[in-house]
């Protein structure tokens, strides 16, 4: 990229199963004051571009980006609404700023999982001819995607727990997070089945939350921050819809989507040039699965790699130091929640959960059921 | 932006109140075969997929995932953006973003809606807040009308000057073999339908249409090399009203509103005065009669007021000197995801002379587009046929 885009303030509110005393604007309006009084900057005079991630049907309102209008200061300016995971509106926010219509992005993800019935969602986002009929939904259709990828690399239940294990206890040191603790693999494999293979624990759990994050021009980001974190690289893309259409083991999307951002960022061999990773655990065995994915081992190693600690806290190459989704991150703003995380590691404000003096981050979000659309964000110090 | 962007290709479904032929796939493919074929383009040669439309309003959740083998975004990037009925005019926008970044050359935009699949009316009673609106069940009509009888209270104006809006837009999508209601409609005939909320009939009103439509932007370079008429994207601009400005049905209001707001500042931006002469045609987003209206007086096309002076004297006809929406308009034809990117299309086709039988009889080098949605929501796009205009 001849122009730099930086991110310049993070704010997270503390996530929580239930935020019964505020609606979703108050909940944005949380993080969005925070970043603004963090940077000094102006809603109307200095940030152009506003995007939200959410969707209607968890919001419970038709076009509900109508709902934080005004406190993401859309009022009489431009605002527009990414009904996807919220890594991507860090892509469309950086692409708004390399296109030098704007100098600033405010991005907002918001979403209280406790407003609806998440297997309910979860469906509709099945097609409607073939296949929601059958009563799928994420977690269903999770477990068919951790049966045919144990199966086609004989990774293992206890491999996966590990998955879990780590990321909890990672969680205890987050404050954020709201699901946290010390586990032992038979801890997680004894949790109650949802569907088989996963267990309770192999599933991030309900929570509301938003995260809020501004981006700016590298002129601009120099005068609001003395540590900005650059978005090296990028990249995103579809896989197929229907199942039956993907091999489920495969991760093409991903593949594709890491090749374009490490392209960008001019990384050749991410095991060694990526200090940090921050991705989207929705469900355990999916970190190992997203690590083979991102190219951080072979097909089938990722197993072996958790196993021997090189992705634990104080590892080589640590993996959701935060927690990951695990440890409790709402749909939609999970991946604004990974950049985020990234960006406060490259900061090196990341308190407890802090990994020792990272250069360069990976974030990783995904939407749609078994990742079917993945988005990759590479951010440095330099 | 640091690129110049053109419109190389599109493209669009015939549009109609049942598609049982097609699947919400089959309908946006057809769109996007005809935009590719449009750009003499193929799949593979596009860079970037971005999709539009109302977000659940056929009860899908995540269309863009679902669509993938019908959009092209198969195995390619790609993202899906919404903000109501704006949408396919923000797709656009967003399009021309990704290519003036630089990292994209070719992206296919795309914005569709098969409404027959869901309930309109229903859907949009739960675009008011939960706490202080959804039990009024207001929906468009409710809306319109209050902003029609505000109106005829400001301005004098009567409801025969609605129904003229009416026959124009209907006359006019005759002309268009894409349109819906392409009806051979009379000034008795719209005065005559049935009462939906006074002064709304149902000819004031726009059809809950089944359809898609598909636009590809490219940088200067590509668009020079592979496009014999590029359409240049000269201005974008938007605005949104928060959704408790309640006065937004007085025509007089002194308070910002969104649509005075952005033309101002896409004025500003190129350095128009007089917008009825620098425009040759217009494109606007009228879900009902009424809003043409007051979008010729919003832009400025004349002063408050006066629109329904302009459409009395027929200033606004296909051949007349101000030309508006010769498509046959929302009026005709509101699949809304694609809606306000028909607006940007059908402008482009005005100015690349292939509207056929609905092309305005002058010669067209500018044109400006509008969008409308959510609580009072437009992108107002500027196009041009050179980039010395």
């Amino acid at each position: 990229m001849a122009d730099r885009v930086a991110v310049v303030a993070v704010a997270q509110t503390k996530f929580a199963p239930k935020r019964a005393e505020v609606n979703y604007a108050e909940m944005a309006y949380e993080v969005i004051n925070r970043v603004l009084t963090d940077t000094g900057l102006d809603l109307d005079k200095d940030i152009g571009s506003k995007i939200s991630c959410s969707q209607d049907i968890w919001d419970g309102q038709t076009i509900s980006n109508i709902g934080i209008t005004d406190v993401i200061g859309g009022h009489l300016h431009s605002e527009e609404k990414m009904p996807m995971d919220g890594s991507t509106a860090v892509f469309y926010g950086t692409v708004g700023i390399l296109s030098g219509e704007y100098d600033c992005a405010l991005l907002m993800a918001h979403t209280k999982m406790s407003q609806t019935n998440r297997n309910v969602v979860n469906n509709v986002a099945f097609d409607p001819i073939y296949t929601r009929m059958l009563g799928l939904d994420y977690t269903s259709a999770a477990a068919l995607q951790a049966k045919r990828y144990m199966y086609k690399y004989g990774i293992t239940s206890e491999q996966v727990a590990k998955v879990v294990i780590k990321n909890l206890s990672n969680a205890a040191l987050n404050p954020n997070a709201h699901q946290s603790g010390e586990f032992s693999i038979a801890d997680i494999l004894s949790s109650p089945m949802l569907a088989s293979p996963l267990h309770t624990l192999d599933v991030a759990p309900d929570t509301d939350g938003a995260v809020a994050i501004i981006l700016a021009s590298e002129k601009k980001a120099k005068s609001i921050t003395d540590k900005p974190v650059w978005v090296k690289g990028m990249g995103v893309c579809y896989d197929a819809h229907y199942l039956g259409d993907r091999d489920l083991a495969d991760c093409m999307a991903l593949e594709r989507a890491s090749a374009q951002a490490y392209r960008m960022a001019k990384i050749k061999n991410p095991r060694k040039d990526v200090d940090v990773i921050e991705l989207g655990d929705e469900f355990s065995y999916q970190e190992l699965l997203w690590l083979e994915g991102l190219g951080i081992c072979g097909r089938g190693e990722a197993g072996h790699l958790t196993e021997s600690g090189i992705t634990a806290m104080k590892g080589k190459l640590p993996v959701n130091p935060s927690g990951g989704l695990l440890g409790g991150v709402p749909a939609n703003v999970a991946g604004l929640n990974r950049v985020a995380e990234a960006a406060l590691q490259l900061r090196g404000e990341a308190g407890d959960h802090q990994v020792k003096n990272p250069k360069t981050a990976l974030a990783q979000g995904h939407s749609g059921f078994c990742g079917q659309h993945h988005c990759v964000i590479v951010l440095g110090k330099e | 932006m640091k690129r110049n962007v053109a419109i190389i290709g599109g493209g669009q479904t015939y549009h109609a109140a049942r598609r049982h032929d097609v699947d919400q796939a089959e309908m946006v493919n057809e769109a996007v075969r005809r935009a590719l074929d449009d750009a003499g383009l193929t799949i593979d040669e596009i860079d970037l997929v971005l999709l539009g439309n109302m977000e659940f309003f056929e009860g899908m959740h995540m269309t863009d995932c679902w669509l993938v083998h019908g959009t092209g975004a198969y195995g390619r990037p790609g993202l899906k953006i919404t903000t109501g009925g704006t949408v396919g005019a923000t797709i656009v926008c967003a399009g021309a973003h990704h290519v003036a970044s630089g990292l994209f050359d070719r992206v296919l935009c795309i914005g569709f809606e098969k409404q027959e699949e869901g309930d309109t009316g229903a859907i949009l009673s739960g675009v008011a807040s939960p706490l202080w609106g959804r039990s009024m069940a207001g929906a468009a009509v409710g809306y319109f009308a209050m902003l029609a009888t505000s109106y005829m209270a400001a301005w004098g104006a009567k409801e025969e000057h609605s129904a003229m809006v009416a026959v124009k837009a209907r006359q006019n999508a005759r002309k268009n073999k894409y349109a819906h209601l392409k009806i051979d409609l009379k000034m008795e005939d719209v005065m005559n339908s049935k009462m939906l909320a006074y002064p709304i009939k149902l000819h004031d009103m726009c059809p809950a249409s089944n359809g898609a439509c598909a636009v590809i932007l490219a940088d200067e370079k590509t668009a020079k090399k592979r496009c014999k008429k590029p359409v240049w994207i000269r201005a974008m601009d938007t605005a949104h009203n928060e959704q408790f400005e309640l006065d937004w049905r007085d025509v007089k209001t002194k308070r910002p509103i969104f649509s005075k707001v952005s033309s101002s500042r896409i004025y500003k931006k190129l350095g128009v005065t007089k917008p009825s002469e620098y425009f040759d045609v217009f494109e606007v987003y009228e879900p009902a009669t009424w809003s043409e209206l007051l979008w010729y007086e919003d832009l400025g096309i004349c002063g408050p007021g006066e629109g329904f002076k302009l459409i009395e004297k027929g200033m606004t006809n296909i051949d007349g000197p101000i030309p508006v929406n010769p498509s046959g308009g929302v009026l005709s034809t509101n699949c809304i995801g694609a809606s306000a990117m028909l607006r940007v299309w059908e402008a482009a086709l005005q100015i690349r002379g292939d509207a056929e039988e609905h092309q305005v009889p002058k010669d067209v080098r500018r044109a400006l587009t509008t969008a409308y949605g959510g609580t009072n929501w437009t992108v107002i796009t500027a196009l041009s046929k050179s980039l010395d205009e």
